[in-house]
Formats: C-alpha cells, structure tokens, sequence
C-alpha cells in the first residue's frame, strides 16, 4: 500500500470579487515508503500548492481545497488543526525553497531543533539538545556543539538550509516534501544538499517529493517523475523513461530548453512560448494548447483526458514521438 | 587626549567588527551601532543626567519644595515674587517656595508619570494587538475598529477628556489618561508587525514543524515584531512626558501643589509670565530637554534596529 495517495486533489482560491483561480485542478499521485518522486513544472503550475495543500499549511480563508490526501489510509484534509499539527514535524516535514527567511532570526539555532523534539518526542531540553547537537552532525554541520548557541544570522545560506533539513527530519518523518530546496543556493552547495537529501531519505526509508522546476535535480534523484501544467498533472514517468523519450509537448519543451554541453555551438535554446496565464487554465480544452507546437483541432474543442502507456501516464491529444494512444483510463 | 582615545575606541571596535560577526547576538549589534552614534549619545547623556538628578534630588534640594519659606517676599498687591537670593539661585514661586528645589523635585514626578503610562499603555497595546495579530478574524476585526475610533481623535484631546472624566484628577489619573491614549498606537503597530510575521517565511517553516499555536504566538512572532514596539515606546515616553505636562498644565493634574510637577509649575506660572518669565522657563526647559532626550534615542533606536540598515 502507499503511503501517501493523493486523489483528485484540487485548490481553488476564491477572494472576494475576483474570479475563482483554480491553481491545482485534480492531481493524483502516490508516494511508497521510500520512494522519490518529482513534481515538476514551472512557476504557477501549482507545485508549491500541492505540498502546501498536503502539509495542511493553505489559509483556511478563501482558499477551496477539493479531493483526499491519504497518508497511511488516513485523509489528511479532513483532519482536525491539533491533529494535523501533532502529525507535521512527526510524520510529515518539510523543507522549504528560501533557507535564508525560513528561520527565526531571534532564536538560536540549537533552540529550534529542539523544539521540535520537545514538542513531538517529549525529550527534556536537557536530552533535546544533545539530540540535536547528533542532528546538526548528521546533517554535516561542523562543530554542532557551538553551532547550536548561534543565530541563524552567523550561518551561511548552505548552513541553515542544512539546519532546516535538520529540523524536518528530526523527528524521522515518514514522508518529507522538499520544495526547491535549493533554488536558493549556490550551485555548488546545490549538489551537496541534494546529496545529503537523498543519503538521508535513503538511510531513515523516508519518502520524498521533489518539488523543483529544475528537471536536472529531478534527474539526479526521483524514481518517477510528475510534471505539472497549469494545476494538472500532463505526464506521469519513471525517470529514464521520461527524460529517454519525453511524449507530451511540454515535457519535450522543458527538456529542449536546457542548454547543453553536447549540443553543437551556435545552436539556440528552444524556449516554450508565453507563460501560464488563466485563472481556470483547463476550462476551453487543453491549457497547454495556445503554447502548443503541437495542437491540433481537438485541443481546443476538449481537454484531453489521462491515458495510459505502460507504466506512463500521458495527457495530450497529439503526443510527440510514437502516435497517440487509443486506451483511455479514468483519470487517476 | 580626546583624540587619542577616541581613536582608540576606533580600532578597537574596528577589530571588534572583524571578529565578532560570528559570535554575536542581535542586540548585540545594535548597541555596538547604537555605542557609535552620537545622537544616541547625546540622548542618552540627557536621560541619564535627568534620571540621576531625579534619583538624588530628594538629596541635594536645599530646601523643601513644600514649604512657603520665602512668602514673607510674595505681595499679591506689588506683583513681586521672590528673587534668586542667596540660598535660593532661582528664586522663589508665586507661593514663596523654593523654585530650584521644586525644579529638581519635579523630575521625579515627569519621569515617574512617563514611564508608568508608557508602560501601562504597551502593556495594553501588547495585549490587544497580539490578539488581533496573531488570531486574525473577527478578533482583529472588533479590535482594530476600536483603535480606530480612538487613534481617530486627536491624542492629546482624548488624553484631556479622559483625564477630565475622573472626579478627583491625581497623578494618577494623568498616568491612566496618558496611557490608555497611547495603548491604540501600540496595538496598531505590533498588529501590524504580528501579521508581517504570520506571513513570513520561518512561521511557516514553523507551522510544518507543527510547532504549537502558542508557542508559535510568543516564541516565533511575537520576539520578532517587538523591534518597532521598542522604539515607539521610547518616542511615546517623550509623547507622555509632554501630554502629561499638557494635562498638568491644564489643570487636570494633582490638585495637590506641593507635590512639584513641571507640567503644573508652568501652569501656575502662566498668569505672571509677562513680568517674571523665569517661573516659566526653568520647568519648560526642563520638558523640552528631556523629551528630546527621548525622542533622540528613539530615533537612534530606530535606525540601529532597521533590519535594512543591518548587515
């Protein structure tokens, strides 16, 4: 069984006076113990959405929140405030995009770590200290021991980012959502956290969804790989298979719009066209169509519904590559 | 000499900077700003000297403040009033009494006045925005429309018709007026500063830790809006030192004189301010002095706690 499994979900933010603006629009997707998986896709498709929506961490006014979230048979959305906060930290982390603000300033580190294991483990401070102190090591932090009296303003980006990951996994989670983790960084300190993230998930059995826009860190670490348009989910592949032989446009595009080292010199990038735009993107047909190199009739008149390939999940009319499939299966 | 030294203070905090960007606190480096700002300085010489002089005064007042001892020179018929004489530098009151005593005594009262309301109104206005802070809703909503009301009249008008409402004014009904004024600027700021906060990034990373609610409110936000609260209360000490002055000057203060009050000492001074000013100077002086003190302290305070100025 999965361990989370997320059906239908869907978030729609509604303020007073203005049009309802569906940010995510039906996704679903499992997570198994262990396993790494991808939400992809650019600013606006929702990702960050989906992992706010999961962690229950949405504002409760004018925000819409449709579908389940299922972690261990358990739907997440129709838990209580107290449960849903006694279950973050314990069963669910987070670590999030922007080390440098997601800190509080004022406290020490050490002091942060520990209110975690206080709160969900019940540790005395004197124990939660030296449990954090073991963390900050683990998460590579050198000398933990004076680290833990500083203020986030004496660590580097890469130190606090290290700290945050320190934090989620404190408690060891069952699942940890890292959203752009390492948007924020230096590039070289991008592959060390990313290294450090996956060595962890691998050695605690934690599950992982990647939320990046950037397919190279999906590359890297995910099992299988989701990526977004405009609140849905268009493609669904193991890694291999979706970077060997992207089927959707989209994908196609992303992929295209990498530079590459053994691409011939002089060559230019491929863009995708515009940007996400709509406020309800897959009400007329497919909302990827207007960006679409390859569009078709059909695109326009009726969004095109999820269908199976194998172990791919496919959503387009006019798919890149072999020709279109004709089995449909309810969207998953 | 001044030179030396001042040059030395240089270096030294000069290396200190170097050194301790890695081993220091955030207060800390605000005072190690604060420590080199001259307007800091200067307002700080004032509240100190006026501080130690409301401490000691009691000790060096020649005389006491009460007692009518020159009031064989006061003629009602003549207008004259006591003048500085020996034993008494600045004369006496319209009473007879000792003006430079009673200047010297007076600071207690100012002080004492301003830093009481200051502290009831931040106390209030702590509680209330707090609460609409970091609840939101219809909590923030019933607060924030009263604050509104009462930020809506003019401070010192709302500070005179609360004080006017007690039937018997003391001091203490000066410190209640003064402060209940001041408790909607302090709820509106830290409300503000509290939702800043509720937005922000590590509340959020907070939140997914699943941090309690309470511990989020006075451990996470609250710390972290309380820097413009800081330095609104030492600007609100120079706001209370002039309002209650206002109200003494007003008469709305003690009915009792013989407790001195700069406030009430200009007040009494007003109906001879034509023909012997210095009854008026001396505790006007003493107002406008040390308001400045605070509000230049204030004001330093503000810059050295500006998260943009920080480095």
């Amino acid at each position: 069984m999965a361990l989370l499994e997320v059906r239908d979900l869907s978030v729609v933010f509604q303020r007073k006076g203005e049009d309802p603006f569906a940010a995510v629009d039906g996704i679903s997707f499992d997570v198994s113990p262990g396993q790494m998986v991808g939400l992809v896709g650019e600013s606006g498709c929702g990702k960050s959405v989906t992992s706010l929506a999961i962690m229950g961490l949405l504002p409760q006014r004018g925000v819409r929140v449709g579908g389940t979230v299922e972690f261990e048979g358990k739907d997440l959305l129709r838990l209580s405030d107290r449960e849903l906060a006694d279950r973050r930290g314990r069963d669910l982390g987070m670590v999030f995009q922007d080390p440098l603000s997601s800190v509080n300033p004022v406290i020490p580190i050490g002091v942060q770590v520990s209110e975690v294991l206080e709160r969900h483990e019940g540790l005395r401070r004197r124990e939660a200290a030296l449990r954090s102190a073991e963390l900050l090591e683990r998460v590579g932090i050198p000398d933990p021991g004076r680290r833990l009296k500083e203020y986030p303003h004496q660590l580097s980006g890469g130190m606090r980012q290290r700290a945050l990951i320190a934090m989620a996994l404190a408690c060891k989670p069952r699942l940890l959502i890292a959203d752009e983790p390492t948007t924020a960084l230096d590039v070289t300190i991008q592959a060390q956290i990313l290294s450090l993230l996956s060595e962890l998930v691998r050695d605690t059995g934690t599950a992982l969804i990647m939320i990046t826009h950037d397919l190279g860190v999906v590359a890297g670490m995910c099992d299988e790989v989701n990526v977004l348009y405009g609140g849905r989910i268009v493609e669904r592949a193991g890694r291999h298979e979706l970077f060997a032989e992207p089927r959707h446009p989209y994908t196609a595009g992303l992929l295209a719009s990498i530079p590459r080292l053994d691409a011939p010199r002089g060559e230019r990038l491929t863009p995708i066209r515009g940007s996400v735009a709509d406020n309800i993107p897959w009400a007329g047909g497919c909302a990827f169509a207007p960006r679409c190199p390859n569009a078709v009739d059909a695109c326009v008149e009726r969004g095109p519904e999820m269908t199976r390939e194998g172990e791919r999940l496919l959503r387009c009319h006019n798919p890149v590559g072999r020709p279109a499939p004709s089995e449909e299966v309810p969207a998953r | 000499m001044a030179i030396g030294t001042s040059r030395k203070e240089r270096i030294d905090s000069l290396a200190e900077s170097s050194a301790t960007e890695t081993g220091v606190s955030l207060a800390a480096s605000a005072w190690r700003r604060l420590r080199r700002n001259p307007v800091f300085l200067v307002g700080a010489s004032i509240i100190g000297l006026f501080v130690l002089l409301a401490l000691i005064a009691p000790l060096i007042a020649p005389h006491d403040p009460g007692v009518r001892m020159l009031a064989d020179q006061v003629s009602r018929a003549t207008n004259s009033i006591p003048p500085a004489q020996e034993g008494h530098p600045f004369g006496g009151d319209q009473h007879g009494r000792d003006l430079f005593s009673r200047v010297l005594l007076g600071s207690q009262q100012t002080l004492l006045v301003a830093v009481l309301a200051t502290v009831i109104g931040l106390g209030g206005g702590l509680t209330l925005g707090t609460l609409a802070g970091a609840f939101g809703g219809w909590v923030d909503s019933l607060v924030m429309r009263i604050v509104d009301v009462m930020l809506s009249v003019p401070s010192l008008l709302l500070a005179v018709s609360i004080g006017a409402l007690f039937s018997a004014q003391t001091q203490f009904t000066v410190i209640l007026a003064v402060a209940i004024v001041q408790i909607p600027v302090f709820a509106r700021l830290l409300r503000g500063t509290m939702l800043a906060q509720r937005e922000s990034d590590h509340v959020l990373a907070a939140r997914s830790l699943g941090v309690r609610q309470r511990s989020i409110v006075f451990r996470h936000m609250l710390p972290n809006a309380l820097g413009p609260v800081i330095v609104q209360s030492t600007l609100v000490l120079a706001v209370a030192i002039i309002d209650a002055a206002a109200l003494s000057f007003l008469g709305l203060g003690a009915a009792d004189d013989s407790v001195p009050e700069w406030g009430q000492m200009l007040g009494n001074a007003q109906n001879v301010i034509d023909s012997h000013p210095h009854l008026a100077f001396w505790p006007a002086a003493c107002i406008i002095v040390v308001a400045l003190g605070f509000t230049l302290v204030g004001e330093s305070l503000r810059d050295a706690l500006d998260p943009k100025r920080r480095r």
